[in-house]
């Protein structure tokens, strides 16, 4: 059993740490919890069925599985990146100057909005994730089953987290995320487009929780426009683990807790695993605020 | 005009917006939307510019003579208003129909849940956003002692207070070290916890069915049990609660408070015993979210888990903010107004929590400090204090 849970706990790890990726990002970056990202993953697994439906309409999911899928979870990318980049301009830019609570109340506006939107337009029922293949394939290791789906999730996760390590440490882009997150005004007196490297946050940020959503749909088989909701916090409970800020440590955040969550749900009991997320959040907070991963700010006086 | 005002701005966001709403509404309602943003948009920057602007402003500046004239005219000062504002609303129920009185009295309710909220955040600057799980604790604690031991309304209140106070200087103390927004994080897991919790705790909290049949205040065989009761038990908690802000807030205490707010190390320096007032501001904030949950639950005879929920302390949070986070007139202002507007938009039900969402957004954009200017105590000066 505990192969199992944790194979399952990988699976959803990889899926939490995705997520958590945009949360640690835009904190590293502008020191605002972006509640609303929560929803571009809801939004990212809807777009993936909307996609998906189209290529059926059109015949090519039939004819190529693989790649409809592909498609979908580019489309999905593609249009939360839009969102996202939508989000950061119309509701947080202009609060730039504002006090401290005004982005976050901003933020948790458009988390509602966007909710609602999903729900008045797609209806408030589950919506199915439109079947790939008629018969799952599964392998059997060691006492316990694996399915190639979440091989492939938790390979399409580690792939993307050691492409978004690449961009963080070897490209431009990366450095200049890199700088402004460290001291924004410094980052443009010496000529970096803060601007743009912002926008640019929440693009991949959104990005990654896009295809998170696509895959969780193609998981679990259905969605609903309230997934965001407890996805976007245990996602950033994660961030919050590893050390808010910190790339890597959302990475180690997701993992780990996706593996304490599917242990918990094995062991300890299934309806109260949700709760697993939330009490490791406030233990984490007390004992260690600064996270697994995170370093120590000292106050400055 | 067209230049200096920008109006191809607004037309791109509709624009925008809409060709991002087309997978999820369709091409038709989602043309619809861009053309209504667009419209919104243009019209706006318009009046903001050329003649449109300065007839407006005129108009704004007669309606305020006008408003300085009739007051003169009756001589009316701020004591005056005040007492027939009073007047007002004791005679209310006698005139309004039963709809309106318990809107009246839900508003009163969440004056007093605001103006607790505002203890914690608006004067200490204590993010705070688990209310909602000190509310809840009034309102089971009140329920369950209601339905199992027969306990009387009149005593629970002291009883939730005291729950909910001890809850908050339980949160209090464990995030003492935590700054800013880890603070928030965690009274954000709290009111989580405490949700699944009363969701969950089926032999105390009787689940997401909730807790029926609670205790209706009584006062020897009169039973409370009419909206209007009520509204005058609710109107009076409000008016206490205002009256202990007022005082508190231009208190040592409260000035201590607010100097922790402001700075916290240099009110260390100072000699503001901070831990202490830290704690203090979360159960204080606390109680008063006792207070109102008994009063919910005396009102309404019911408690389930739906009612105390993140949201909620979002909503209530948003009455502090709207208010202007350290004025009392506008922080009661701000909980009428976010109780009495959705109720007014009934019509359109399905649409209210997107519009309380757009609202959120445009209130941060255009006014983030809210409705009334950050209101400080004023002193008398040339007076000894």
């Amino acid at each position: 059993m505990f192969l199992q849970q944790l194979i399952n706990g990988l699976t959803l790890g990889g899926v939490y740490a995705l997520v958590a990726l945009g949360y640690t990002m835009v904190y590293g970056i502008l020191e605002l919890i972006n509640f609303a990202h929560g929803e571009i993953y809801m939004l990212g697994a809807y777009i993936g069925i909307i996609a998906l439906g189209l290529f059926t309409a059109l015949g090519w999911t039939e004819a190529a599985p693989g790649l409809s899928l592909i498609g979908a979870v580019a489309a999905a990318a593609v249009y939360c990146g839009a969102v996202g980049a939508t989000m950061e301009r119309l509701a947080y830019r202009p609060l730039r100057r504002a006090h401290r609570l005004a982005p976050l109340i901003s933020a948790i506006g458009v988390s509602i909005m966007l909710q609602n939107v999903v729900m008045l337009t797609q209806g408030s029922a589950d919506k199915v994730f439109p079947r790939l293949s008629d018969a799952p394939t599964t392998f059997a290791v060691a006492g316990a089953t694996v399915s190639a789906l979440q091989l492939w999730i938790v390979g399409v996760s580690a792939a993307l987290m050691a492409g978004l390590t690449v961009l963080i440490r070897k490209t431009r882009l990366g450095l200049a995320m890199r700088a402004t997150a460290q001291d924004p005004r410094m980052a443009s007196l010496v000529g970096v487009p803060v601007d743009r490297v912002i926008t640019a946050t929440f693009v991949i940020g959104s990005a990654l929780a896009a295809v998170g959503g696509v895959m969780v749909g193609l998981y679990y088989g259905v969605v609903n426009f309230f997934i965001g909701y407890v996805a976007g916090i245990k996602a950033f409970t994660a961030a919050v683990l590893g050390g808010i800020g910190n790339v890597p440590g959302a990475m180690v955040g997701g993992v780990v807790l996706g593996v304490l969550e599917g242990l918990g749900a094995g062991y300890i009991s299934n309806e109260y695993k949700d709760v697993i997320a939330f009490v490791i959040l406030i233990l984490v907070l007390i004992v260690r605020p600064t996270g697994l991963m995170g370093e120590h700010v000292p106050d400055k006086v | 005009m067209l230049r200096e005002a920008k109006l191809l701005r607004p037309v791109g966001w509709g624009l925008l917006t809409g060709a991002l709403l087309v997978p999820l509404a369709g091409a038709g309602r989602a043309a619809g939307f861009a053309l209504a943003v667009a419209a919104t948009g243009v019209v706006w920057r318009a009046l903001q510019h050329g003649r449109a602007a300065r007839i407006v402003a005129d108009a704004a500046a007669a309606a305020h003579a006008i408003g300085n004239r009739l007051r003169s005219a009756a001589d009316l000062n701020r004591r005056s208003l005040l007492i027939i504002a009073a007047a007002a609303l004791i005679v209310a129920p006698l005139v309004l129909n039963n709809y309106v009185l318990d809107v009246l009295t839900l508003a009163w309710l969440y004056v007093v849940l605001a103006l607790g909220l505002q203890i914690t955040v608006g004067f200490t600057g204590l993010l705070d956003l688990g209310y909602a799980a000190f509310y809840a604790m009034g309102a089971y604690g009140y329920a369950i002692a209601s339905t199992r031991l027969g306990l009387p309304f009149w005593a629970g209140l002291p009883l939730g207070a005291l729950l909910a106070a001890a809850c908050g200087v339980g949160l209090g103390v464990v995030t003492l070290r935590l700054r800013g927004d880890y603070l928030a994080i965690v009274t954000l897991g709290f009111i989580q916890i405490v949700h699944l919790v009363l969701n969950n705790w089926d032999s105390v909290t009787n689940g997401p069915n909730g807790i029926l049949n609670v205790g209706r205040p009584r006062i020897g065989s009169f039973v409370f049990s009419d909206p209007a009761h009520f509204y005058y038990v609710t109107l009076a908690v409000a008016v206490v609660a205002i009256g202990v802000n007022s005082r508190v807030q231009s208190s040592r205490i409260g000035r201590a408070w607010m100097a922790i707010r402001d700075d916290e190390i240099a009110a260390e320096a100072m000699g503001v015993p901070t831990t202490r007032l830290k704690v203090l501001a979360f159960a204080s904030g606390a109680a008063w979210a006792g207070v109102a949950g008994v009063c919910f639950a005396g009102k309404f005879a019911f408690v389930s888990p739906e009612s105390f929920t993140f949201f909620e302390s979002i909503v209530i949070l948003a009455m502090v903010v709207l208010g202007g986070m350290s004025s009392i007139p506008g922080v009661v202002l701000g909980a009428v107004v976010i109780v009495v507007v959705p109720e007014l938009l009934r019509g359109v039900q399905d649409y209210r929590m997107l519009v309380f969402g757009a609202a959120l957004v445009l209130m941060m954009a255009l006014r983030p400090e809210g409705l009334v200017r950050r209101g400080l105590p004023r002193r008398r000066l040339g007076t000894a204090t």
